[in-house]
């Protein structure tokens, strides 16, 4: 084990795939020579080449759709899309080709391929370098979709997505960037569709991905001092979903309590609020409440930004007031 | 629109061998004849939704197939039933799929819009304008690192120059030197709309080439021979690494933008003179005037019933299939073969 920041988990993951698996390139936006933009993918240049490692021009279109079709061909490409929300100007790639194309051709073509971004707020970006989006794509079926909490999982889960056949869109909270956790040295390769109960406790279920995980266990210990002994769960990986640890914690504890950085409207909780509605009602001992950004645009300044999006005293004044 | 023909090359009829012009010819006739017959089945409402017909664009799409190596990639987009045909795949799975047939190509999962077979090659017909055509280059910068000299071929329509992909791609294409030739079939209008009334430039990917360094290539997308050799050029200097290059072929729709699109809006003269320029009249003609004994009314004719034949074969496998299953409706999401989205 080394201590990692989540920036060079990234980069660890990406080459350890690199150098087991030659059919594996990696394009994108200041990548290369620069490192990328978030310091993620420093020192790959120098050591996998300019061929396999290669600054693209600012064509998130060509980006994707370069990667589909080597994909197809038998490459397996990394994209990194340098912000969440240029996902907006490659929106066609990934929704009508990228997520759509295995099926309609029912099995002809395999697209083993990854879409690297950093996404979320905190970093008073403003509206348009912020979003927390990872709603969108678990909205269109044939994408998988991956936001890791810490560095050990950014690597694991990273190599599980390079791996994996189809098309995974992994989310990169952008100011997790900097935290600094222990990951393994050796060959690490985690699972997709796996959440992990990081704390358990008897009285409610937080769950929460990428950037509120580690608030949520702020609260969560916040909480025990207040005699609220919360699960907390990471939920990692939102397409597949493991509904099956999830509905273990709320069927235990009686209660869930959501935490999304998303807007407020249609994010990634409000699914799993209706699927643990429809299967453990009868478990259930009170409200489901979803804690999440305010159905705005991130606002840029510190002090609103700091407001909006979910933060320790939020979350333990909703579940202490909901627990009451 | 103007025929601006003055500027191809001249079909050169000695530099072509008797062989490659007969394929070229009763591929032609087979695109004509699935299409004309696919026309018929929706008139007859066999077929539903829509479809976009390529009749009058067949020398394109001929010309390039008799010039590409098997393995080489093709990309086209929703007006692609011609050009996957024309890689060799199945007639009866083509109509099939148009049927919404279990035979059909992708059995029943695509429709008109999205013909893929890969397996000749045909890696697919999209549906969003443009959106191909960056996944063409990736293909071509596949096969470029992989070493394996295949070419990417990406057709698209003349609207297709406005979409940002287009510009997005050229670049990239250019700047990476891929192999990937880009042809531009242009039959003078975007859907319903004159091509020319909102393009900056007369020509729209001819008169482009220039901004991404490329030569300008503009010719008569109805003369097969024309066609083919500007496939061999093209597909040539892709393969031997000179890197990508962008064709207008200049050509018409006999038919109007798809289904529900009588096209009321092209002068009669307009069409009655594209008309008489027809690639498979002219090709006969052409046939005809080489003098050569092979290439007699006979023959052709021949070629003709053949070709019928395997059209009526095509249809009426498809007519007697089965509908489409619908136990297949939540398969091949995922490359494990099924959809699921949750333990």
């Amino acid at each position: 084990m080394a201590e990692l920041t989540f920036r060079e988990a990234v980069a660890a993951g990406i080459a350890q795939e690199m150098e087991r698996d030659p059919t594996v390139y990696f394009i994108g936006e200041d990548v290369a020579a620069a490192g990328g933009v978030f310091k993620a993918t420093v020192g790959l240049l120098e050591r996998f080449g300019p061929e396999r490692v290669r600054d693209t021009p600012i064509s998130e279109q060509a980006i994707v759709g370069a990667a589909m079709g080597a994909a197809m061909t038998g490459l397996r490409p990394i994209v990194e899309i340098m912000f969440s929300d240029f996902l907006a100007t490659c929106w066609d790639m990934i929704a009508n080709q990228v997520a759509k194309t295995r099926y309609m051709t029912d099995g002809q073509v395999s697209l083993p391929l990854v879409i690297r971004t950093a996404n979320g707020g905190g970093s008073r970006f403003g509206a348009q370098h912020s979003q927390s989006l990872e709603n969108w794509a678990m909205a269109v079926p044939g994408l998988k979709v991956v936001a890791p909490s810490t560095p050990a999982d950014a690597k694991g889960l990273l190599a599980a997505a390079i791996r994996d056949p189809d098309p995974v869109l992994f989310f990169e909270q952008k100011s997790l960037y900097g935290i600094k956790g222990e990951v393994p040295d050796d060959e690490h390769v985690d699972r997709l569709g796996t959440a992990r109960v990081l704390r358990e406790g008897k009285d409610c279920t937080i769950v929460a991905l990428a950037a509120m995980v580690p608030r949520a266990i702020a609260a969560a210990t916040e909480l025990d001092r207040l005699g609220i002994h919360a699960s907390v769960v990471d939920v990692r990986c939102l397409v597949p979903l493991d509904t099956r640890t999830i509905l273990g914690e709320v069927r235990k504890t009686g209660r869930l309590f959501t935490v999304e950085e998303n807007p407020r409207l249609c994010g990634w909780g409000a699914e799993i609020v209706s699927i643990v509605a429809d299967e453990c009602f009868d478990d259930l001992d009170g409200p489901i409440v979803r804690i999440t950004t305010p159905h705005v645009p991130l606002p840029a300044a510190q002090a609103m930004e700091d407001e909006a999006m979910p933060n320790v005293a939020r979350i333990v004044a909703t579940i202490k007031g909901s627990m009451r | 629109m103007k025929a601006r023909t003055d500027k191809a090359p001249a079909a050169n009829p000695g530099g072509i061998d008797d062989t490659t012009r007969l394929r070229l010819y009763r591929l032609m006739v087979e695109l004509r004849d699935f299409e004309q017959r696919a026309y018929d089945l929706f008139m007859e409402n066999l077929i539903r939704g829509t479809s976009h017909l390529a009749l009058g664009q067949e020398a394109i799409a001929a010309g390039y197939a008799v010039a590409m190596r098997e393995d080489d990639y093709t990309f086209c987009t929703y007006r692609g039933h011609g050009h996957t045909l024309a890689r060799g795949a199945s007639m009866a799975a083509a109509m099939g799929e148009l049927l919404g047939r279990s035979n059909g190509m992708l059995h029943g999962k695509g429709g008109s819009m999205h013909l893929t077979d890969v397996t000749h090659g045909a890696m697919g017909s999209y549906a969003i304008v443009g959106a191909h055509m960056p996944i063409a280059a990736g293909a071509a910068w596949s096969a470029q690192v992989r070493k394996s000299g295949q070419v990417a071929v990406c057709f698209f329509g003349d609207g297709t120059t406005n979409i940002g992909a287009f510009h997005e791609t050229l670049n990239l294409a250019v700047v990476w030197k891929l192999p990937v030739v880009f042809v531009c079939e242009n039959n003078g209008y975007m859907e319903y709309t004159p091509i020319q009334s909102v393009t900056a430039v007369e020509h729209p990917a001819a008169d482009r080439a220039s901004a991404y360094g490329l030569e300008s290539i503009l010719v008569d997308g109805n003369d097969a021979d024309v066609m083919y050799e500007t496939a061999v050029r093209t597909i040539g200097r892709a393969r031997s690494g000179g890197g990508p290059s962008l064709v207008e072929a200049l050509t018409y729709r006999h038919g109007g933008h798809s289904r529900g699109d009588p096209a009321t809006y092209r002068p009669k003269e307009e069409v009655s003179e594209w008309m008489s320029r027809d690639p498979i009249l002219k090709y006969r003609e052409r046939l005809a005037s080489l003098g050569i004994d092979a290439m007699d009314e006979a023959v052709l004719r021949k070629i003709d019933d053949e070709v019928r034949q395997k059209v009526d074969l095509a249809t009426d496998e498809a007519r007697n299939a089965p509908p489409a299953r619908i136990e297949d409706i939540e398969t091949q999401v995922w490359s494990d073969g099924g959809s699921a989205w949750r333990n």
